[in-house]
C-alpha cells in the first residue's frame, strides 16, 4: 500500500458536488414550488417523477448517509422509544427517527416533507409498512403503491408486462398528474429515458472494468459511490451521462496504466484475492469495514449490492420507443426481485467471469429481501463451483450490530484460507 | 533435530505443542489463560518444552526398560513430581503473598485470622503433597488455580463464617500476582530434587509394614524390591544430557482468541479456524467436518482431503453455547468442571431447558430445582441445549460429511460427546465415524506447530487433481 498521498480524481469531486447540490435543492424545492415524491432506490420510477418536474427523495439513502455520518444510532434509538421493535429494518428506524429530530437530512439541510408516496417495488413487504408508517406521519399525503409481480418463474412474460403498464397507466400517471398538476408528456418522459438508456450503458461498461487484473476498481466499497448519481435520480439526466463518461474515461486511463483500485488510503498497490460479495455494505462503520479488506489486498470485482438499482449487465436498457413498457420492466428487473436459482447464475457468472477466487456473504441481521435464502445460495455456489465461501454478518445502519473484533476474526480466517488455497492450486 | 512450537492462545486456556522435523508430537503444555496472554503463553511454551525433554528422555531408555510396567510406573512418578516442585513453588509463593495481604486486611480480630489462615495453609500443605503423590493430582488438574481455590474453598466451608469474606478477599487479591509470575525453571535442578524426593518417598513406604500400606502402593514396592537403584542410576547419567539438549525451535505459530497479542511477527499469526481443522485432519487423515467447541467459540468446519479448509460457521454474539456456558452452569450447582460430565451421564431423562442464553439458564435452573427436578436431569437438559446449538451452526455450515471430528476442550466433557455422537449419527446417518482424541483441547496448537513446520517447506504430500474433496 502506498502511503497517503490521496489523490481526489475529478469524478470523485464531481460526484459528491452533486450529491450535495441535491440535498441542497431538496432544501430548497418547497420555495420553488416543486412537488416531491417519497420513493425507494429498487425498481424506482425516477423518469417518470422527472417528467413531471417532480423530485424524488430516496429515504433508504437518507438513513445510509446518517449511517455513513454516525448519525443513524440516536435516530433509530429514538423509533424505538416510541414502540418500533428491535427486529424491524433499521433503514425504517433510521427514518423513522430523522423525521422525529425535525427531518434534518445526513447534509444538515431540512428535507421536505412529501407531497406523493409512491411505492414502485413490492418485493420489500417492509417498504409496504414503511409508507403506511409515513401515512400516518404524513397525514393527507396521497399513497401510490403499485403491485410488482416478483419472477417467480424465472422469467418476466408479457402478461406481467401488461399488468405493470395498467397499473401505470391507471393509478401513477393520473395521481402524478393530479400532485404535480402538470400534465403527462410522453415526449419528454421519451427524452429523458434516452439520457437513462446512456447512462445505464455507461455504468455497465464501468462494472465491466474489474473484468481487467489487476481491477482498476473496487465494485463494491468504491461502487457504491460509483452507483450513487444513478441511483439516487440523476437516471435520465444530462448531468449523469457527463459524470460516467468522466468516470469510465478514468478507469480506462488506470487500465492503460495497469492501475489497483483507489482506496482512502492511496493506491492498491498488490491484488492478493478477488472477490464477489453477495448483500449490502455496513454503512456505520464503512471505512473499517473497506479496510479490513484493502489491508488485505482483497479487491471486490463484483457485487450484487451495486446492481441493486439495475442489473444492466443482463442487458436491461430503459427504451424510449416504448416507455411505460420499459418502466415496467425495469421495476421488475431489480436484484432482489429475482428468485434464488436466478440470484445463484448471476452470482456464479460473476464468479467464473470476474476470475474471483472467494465468495463472501455479508449478511444484514434486519434485511429480509435480501438475507432471506443467502445461506442456501452459498451452498449451491460452493457445491457448484468449489469456491471457497465465507459468511459474516452486521446490519446496515444499527452500530449496535458491527461487532469488529468478531468481523475481523472472521475475515482473517476467510483470507488465511483463500491464501491456503491459492498455494495449492499454484502446485 | 529441529522442533517447530505451536500456540493456542485460547479464551480459558493456552495451548502449546512441539512437533519434531517429523511431525512426531513431542511436547504439549497447557496452563490458565489470564489476564496476561504474554506469561499464558511463556508458561504453555515451557511446559510444552518440559514434556519434550520427557518425551526425549522416555526414548532413551525405550529399548531397554520402558516395556516394564515398574519402569513405567517410575517415570509417571518422576513427571508427576516435577510438577509437583513447579507447582510447590507456585504454592509457597503464594502462602506468602497471603500472609503478606492478610496483615493489609482491615479486621478487628486481626492475630486471630492470621492464625486460622496459617493453620489452613499448614493443613493443605500436607493435603496437597498427599494429592499429588497418591491420588495423582498433577494428571487429574494441571491448573494452578484451579486446584488451589478448590481445597482453599473446602477448607473456608468448614471455617466460622464471619471469617469467610477476609480469608476469601484475601486469597482474591492474592492469586493473580502469584498466577502470572513466569519462573524459568532449570531442567536439570528440578529433575535432580524430584529423584530425590522420589527416593524418600519410596523409602517412606519401604519403612512401613505392609499391612499399613494401602494396595495401590502395591506397584511402588514392586519397583523398590526390584531394579530401581540400577535405573535410577541410568536415568541420571542420561539427564544431565537431555538436560544440556537444545531444543531448537526452529519456527512458530501463534493462533487462538489472544493470537494478536503474541509477540510473535505477522505472519506466524495464524486463523484458529484453519488450525484446528489442520491439527484434526492431521491426527484423523480423513476428517472432512470439523467442529470445535472451545471457551468462547463454537466453531463448524468443512475441510478437504488435505486437510485446507473450505468453509466455516462460527457463533456470532452470544457464547452461550460454548464452555463459558458449562462453566456458568459448574458455578451455579457449586461443582467442579471435571465433575459435571461424570454428573450428567448419571441421568435418566433430559430436562427440557428454555433459555439460549447463559444468564437466563441460571436462573432457570434454580426454578427447575425449587420444582423438584433432578440435578443430573436438569445438567443433561443444559449439556443437550449446549449441543443442538453447535448442531445448528454444522448445519448453517454445509452438514456433517464423514469423517466427523469433535476438538476443543468442551469435548473432554463425556456428556457433551455422547450428545455430540447422538445428534450426529441421528441427522447424518450411523455410519458417521466420529473422531475423538484424547488430545483433542491440543488439536489448535498441534495445527499450529504444523503450519510452523510446513511453512518453511510447503509439501503438501501430493498434487491435488481437483480443489473440491
Amino acid at each position: 500500500m502506498n502511503k497517503p498521498e490521496v489523490k481526489k480524481d475529478k469524478s470523485m469531486i464531481l460526484q459528491k458536488e452533486m450529491i450535495a447540490k441535491q440535498f441542497q435543492d431538496l432544501a430548497t424545492a418547497k420555495e420553488k414550488g416543486k412537488k416531491i415524491v417519497y420513493t425507494f432506490v429498487p425498481g424506482n420510477l425516477s423518469e417518470l417523477i422527472h417528467a413531471f418536474d417532480m423530485i424524488p427523495v430516496y429515504p433508504e439513502i437518507n438513513a445510509l448517509q446518517s449511517g455513513m455520518r454516525k448519525k443513524s444510532g440516536s435516530f433509530i434509538k429514538d423509533a424505538e422509544k416510541i414502540g418500533y421493535s428491535e427486529d424491524i429494518c433499521t433503514y425504517v428506524k433510521c427514518d423513522i427517527g430523522m423525521m422525529l429530530n425535525g427531518n434534518i437530512g445526513p447534509y444538515g439541510e431540512k428535507i421536505p416533507p412529501p407531497d406523493l408516496l409512491l411505492l414502485s417495488y413490492t418485493g420489500c413487504f417492509t417498504f409496504m409498512k414503511w409508507f403506511e408508517n409515513l401515512e400516518r406521519l404524513y397525514p393527507g399525503v396521497p399513497v401510490v403503491m403499485i403491485h410488482t409481480p416478483y419472477q417467480e418463474a424465472g422469467k418476466i412474460t408479457p402478461e406481467m408486462v401488461e399488468y405493470m403498464v395498467k397499473q401505470l397507466r391507471d393509478d401513477v400517471i393520473p395521481a402524478m398528474e393530479k400532485v404535480s398538476g402538470v400534465k403527462y408528456n410522453e415526449d419528454k418522459l421519451k427524452q429523458i429515458l434516452s439520457y437513462a438508456r446512456e447512462t445505464q450503458e455507461l455504468i455497465h461498461q464501468i462494472f465491466e472494468t474489474p473484468k481487467n487484473i489487476p481491477s482498476p476498481i473496487d465494485a463494491y466499497f468504491a461502487g457504491v459511490y460509483y452507483i450513487g448519481p444513478i441511483n439516487t435520480g440523476f437516471r435520465g439526466t444530462p448531468e449523469a451521462v457527463e459524470y460516467y463518461k468522466l468516470l469510465l474515461e478514468e478507469i480506462n486511463e488506470r487500465i492503460k496504466l495497469g492501475l489497483g483500485p483507489v482506496t482512502p488510503e492511496g493506491e492498491m498497490s498488490e491484488e492478493k484475492f478477488r472477490l464477489v460479495v453477495e448483500g449490502p455494505p455496513n454503512w456505520t462503520s464503512f471505512r473499517e469495514f473497506w479496510k479490513l479488506f484493502y489491508d488485505m489486498g482483497a479487491v471486490i470485482v463484483a457485487s450484487s449490492y451495486t446492481k441493486v438499482g439495475g442489473l444492466y449487465d443482463l442487458g436491461f436498457r430503459h427504451n424510449p420507443e416504448k416507455p411505460l413498457e420499459s418502466l415496467a420492466e425495469y421495476c421488475m428487473n431489480c436484484y432482489t426481485n429475482f428468485n434464488l436459482p436466478q440470484r445463484i447464475e448471476i452470482l456464479k457468472k460473476y464468479i467464473t467471469d470476474f476470475k474471483a477466487d472467494g465468495f463472501l456473504i455479508h449478511s444484514i441481521k434486519s434485511c429480509n429481501s435480501f438475507s432471506a435464502g443467502q445461506l442456501g445460495m452459498m451452498r449451491k455456489i460452493e457445491h457448484d463451483l468449489g469456491i471457497p465461501v465465507g459468511f459474516i454478518e452486521s446490519d446496515l445502519v444499527d452500530p449496535r450490530y458491527f461487532s469488529y473484533s468478531n468481523i475481523k476474526n472472521r475475515l482473517e480466517s476467510f483470507f488465511q484460507m483463500l491464501s491456503q488455497r491459492k498455494m495449492l492450486v499454484n502446485q | 533435530m529441529k522442533y517447530y512450537l505451536g500456540i493456542d492462545l485460547g479464551s480459558t486456556t493456552s495451548k502449546a505443542v512441539i512437533i519434531d522435523e517429523n511431525e512426531k508430537l513431542c511436547g504439549r503444555g497447557i496452563t490458565n489463560t489470564r489476564a496476561n496472554y504474554e506469561v499464558a503463553a511463556e508458561i504453555a511454551k515451557q511446559q510444552a518444552i518440559y514434556n519434550t525433554r520427557f518425551t526425549l528422555l522416555k526414548e532413551k531408555f525405550l529399548k531397554n526398560l520402558l516395556h516394564s510396567s515398574e519402569f513405567q510406573k517410575f517415570f509417571n512418578d518422576l513427571e508427576n513430581t516435577f510438577q509437583y516442585i513447579q507447582f510447590k513453588d507456585r504454592w509457597d509463593k503464594l502462602k506468602i503473598e497471603m500472609m503478606k495481604q492478610v496483615s493489609t486486611l482491615f479486621f478487628t480480630e486481626k492475630e486471630k485470622l492470621k492464625n486460622i489462615l496459617q493453620n489452613i495453609l499448614n493443613e493443605l500443605d500436607g493435603e496437597l503433597k498427599h494429592k499429588y503423590f497418591n491420588e495423582n493430582l498433577g494428571a487429574k488438574n494441571q491448573f494452578f488455580r484451579d486446584i488451589v481455590s478448590e481445597v482453599y474453598n473446602q477448607k473456608l466451608e468448614t471455617t466460622d463464617k464471619q471469617y469467610f469474606e477476609p480469608l476469601m478477599n484475601c486469597f482474591d487479591k492474592s492469586i493473580n500476582f502469584v498466577e502470572n509470575e513466569y519462573v524459568d525453571y532449570n531442567f536439570e535442578d528440578v529433575l535432580l530434587q524430584s529423584i530425590d524426593i522420589l527416593q524418600d518417598h519410596y523409602e517412606y513406604l519401604l519403612s512401613k509394614d505392609l499391612d499399613e500400606i494401602n494396595t495401590d502402593f502395591r506397584t511402588e514396592l514392586e519397583i523398590l524390591s526390584g531394579n530401581y537403584k540400577e535405573w535410577k542410576e541410568d536415568v541420571l547419567s542420561h539427564i544431565k544430557n537431555i538436560s544440556n539438549q537444545n531444543i531448537v525451535i526452529a519456527n512458530m505459530v501463534g493462533t487462538g482468541y489472544g493470537r494478536a497479542l503474541l509477540p510473535f511477527p505477522q505472519d506466524c499469526i495464524r486463523s484458529e479456524i484453519l488450525c484446528h481443522a489442520f491439527g484434526a485432519h492431521f491426527i484423523f487423515p480423513n476428517t472432512r467436518t470439523v467442529l470445535d467447541i472451545g471457551g468462547q467459540d463454537t466453531k463448524a468446519i468443512q475441510v478437504d482431503k488435505y486437510g485446507m479448509v473450505t468453509s466455516f460457521h462460527m457463533n456470532d454474539r452470544c457464547a452461550a453455547g460454548c464452555g463459558r456456558y458449562l462453566g456458568y452452569i459448574a458455578n451455579e450447582f457449586g461443582f467442579s468442571l471435571n465433575e459435571l460430565g461424570p454428573m450428567t451421564l448419571q441421568a435418566n431423562r433430559e430436562t427440557n431447558i428454555c433459555s439460549t442464553c447463559t444468564v437466563f439458564a441460571g436462573a432457570e435452573v434454580r426454578e427447575l430445582l425449587n420444582m423438584g427436578e433432578k440435578k443430573e436431569d436438569i445438567l443433561a437438559g443444559l449439556h443437550k441445549a449446549i449441543v443442538s446449538r453447535a448442531m445448528s451452526l454444522i448445519a448453517r455450515s454445509g452438514g456433517v460429511f464423514n469423517e466427523f471430528t469433535f476438538t476443543g476442550g468442551v469435548a473432554r466433557n463425556q456428556a457433551i460427546v455422547k450428545y455430540v455422537s447422538e445428534f450426529v449419527r441421528k441427522n447424518y446417518g450411523e455410519d458417521i465415524k466420529i473422531n475423538i482424541h484424547t488430545d483433542s483441547i491440543f488439536m489448535g496448537s498441534l495445527g499450529g506447530a504444523l503450519f510452523a513446520k510446513r511453512n518453511l517447506n510447503v509439501s503438501l504430500n501430493s498434487k491435488p487433481e481437483k480443489i473440491k474433496n
